[in-house]
């Protein structure tokens, strides 16, 4: 356990210890836009790089002959994409701009994702042994496990949609769309569509977001209770069970967790395709 | 104070349980009728398979969100002041 103190600290404790992010400022209100989380920020853009790297690297150095395994891994992920991606994008103008912008989601989502993967405690430990634990006391390392992030990107993809509703359809036309659409062109249905129209957009990008947050945000929190029980195991003498059952729930959730990694990544890739699918649809 | 506790307690376990009765209902008609379909038309199981994980995700999906929160009220209890 990272107790920086010594003493000993409670379940709530250790949990609470974990969830609170590196933040140049405490939030004091719900929403608070002076709130920076730093280590958000500095994983999602160091992955964010990473990701670009490799598939630089990778496109760098394509060659038609025998492919090697990354070139190999990375050809299967772009035809995978782009079949999607022509599936649910039928305008092949826009396609050019989708595609890359829904295959870096998936890699730079699933980059975020895996970061799940490492141990709990693994740099709360490391900024002990170095010494700088005394600046950085709070540190979480799951970028999609923070709601800012998550609701960030959804948004985005919100912003995304609406340039493809006013490019396809025009200004005028999007703006009709809006007042007559689900119910029809009635004037006495104007804010009755409206309001429909109001609540889609809403609707969307949160559960667009929240649906990412929700998912790393339960993983990690097992991820820490599986620790838990490791570290109350480890410091009994009848822990021993504990601690079996430690290795046993640990290797099981961080098995289904591959799962869950890869599939969030790729649901929030294809619901961005289809929501910027749907911006195209003429009504 | 204990009383607040209690409740939050038993509403965790209320968000948690209700949440996996929905979920499993969800996965067990999606998985069932993925296996008719499969079984009906063999050639489609591939497409089929990437749909059906595809909802896999969207139904868990709320499930774990309430898991979350759940997870959250118990750990980081925001209705007691500390």
């Amino acid at each position: 356990m990272s107790a920086s103190s010594g003493t000993a600290l409670t379940a709530g404790d250790y949990i609470g210890h974990h969830l609170v992010h590196l933040q140049n400022k405490k939030q004091t209100t719900l929403i608070d836009f002076g709130v920076v989380n730093l280590d958000t920020i500095f994983w999602s853009v160091s992955l964010g790089m990473i990701g670009l790297f490799l598939m630089w690297r990778v496109a760098k150095s394509i060659h038609s002959g025998v492919p090697g395994r990354m070139q190999a891994a990375v050809e299967m992920l772009l035809e995978m994409v782009d079949s999607q991606a022509k599936g649910i994008v039928k305008n092949a103008e826009s396609r050019k701009v989708v595609g890359p912008l829904a295959l870096t989601v998936f890699v730079w989502i699933f980059l975020m994702n895996s970061m799940d993967f490492l141990p709990v405690d693994l740099f709360h430990t490391i900024f002990k042994y170095t010494g700088i634990d005394h600046n950085i006391e709070y540190f979480r390392v799951v970028p999609t496990a923070d709601l800012s992030a998550t609701l960030g990107m959804s948004c985005g993809v919100l912003l995304v949609c609406l340039f493809y509703n006013i490019k396809i359809k025009g200004f005028g036309g999007w703006v009709h769309e809006l007042f007559s659409a689900p119910f029809g062109d009635k004037w006495f249905l104007y804010p009755v569509n409206f309001l429909m129209q109001m609540i889609e957009f809403a609707a969307k990008t949160v559960s667009h977001g929240l649906r990412l947050f929700g998912n790393m945000y339960a993983g990690e929190l097992l991820f820490m209770l599986i620790a838990l029980m490791g570290a109350v195991g480890f410091g009994s003498a009848t822990g021993i069970f504990l601690f079996i059952g430690h290795i046993l729930a640990g290797t099981g959730w961080a098995i289904f967790h591959i799962l869950i990694v890869a599939l969030q990544a790729f649901i929030f890739m294809m619901l961005t395709l289809v929501y910027v699918g749907q911006a195209h649809d003429h009504h | 104070m204990e009383n607040v506790l209690g409740l939050v307690a038993l509403a965790a376990g209320l968000i948690i349980g209700l949440g996996a009765l929905g979920a499993c209902i969800g996965i067990g008609i999606m998985g069932s009728k993925y296996l008719e379909a499969a079984a009906r038309q063999p050639e489609l199981m591939n497409e089929l398979q990437t749909k059906m994980f595809l909802l896999a995700g969207l139904i868990d999906a709320a499930f774990l969100i309430g898991v979350g929160i759940a997870m959250l009220f118990a750990f980081a209890n925001p209705f007691v002041l500390k």
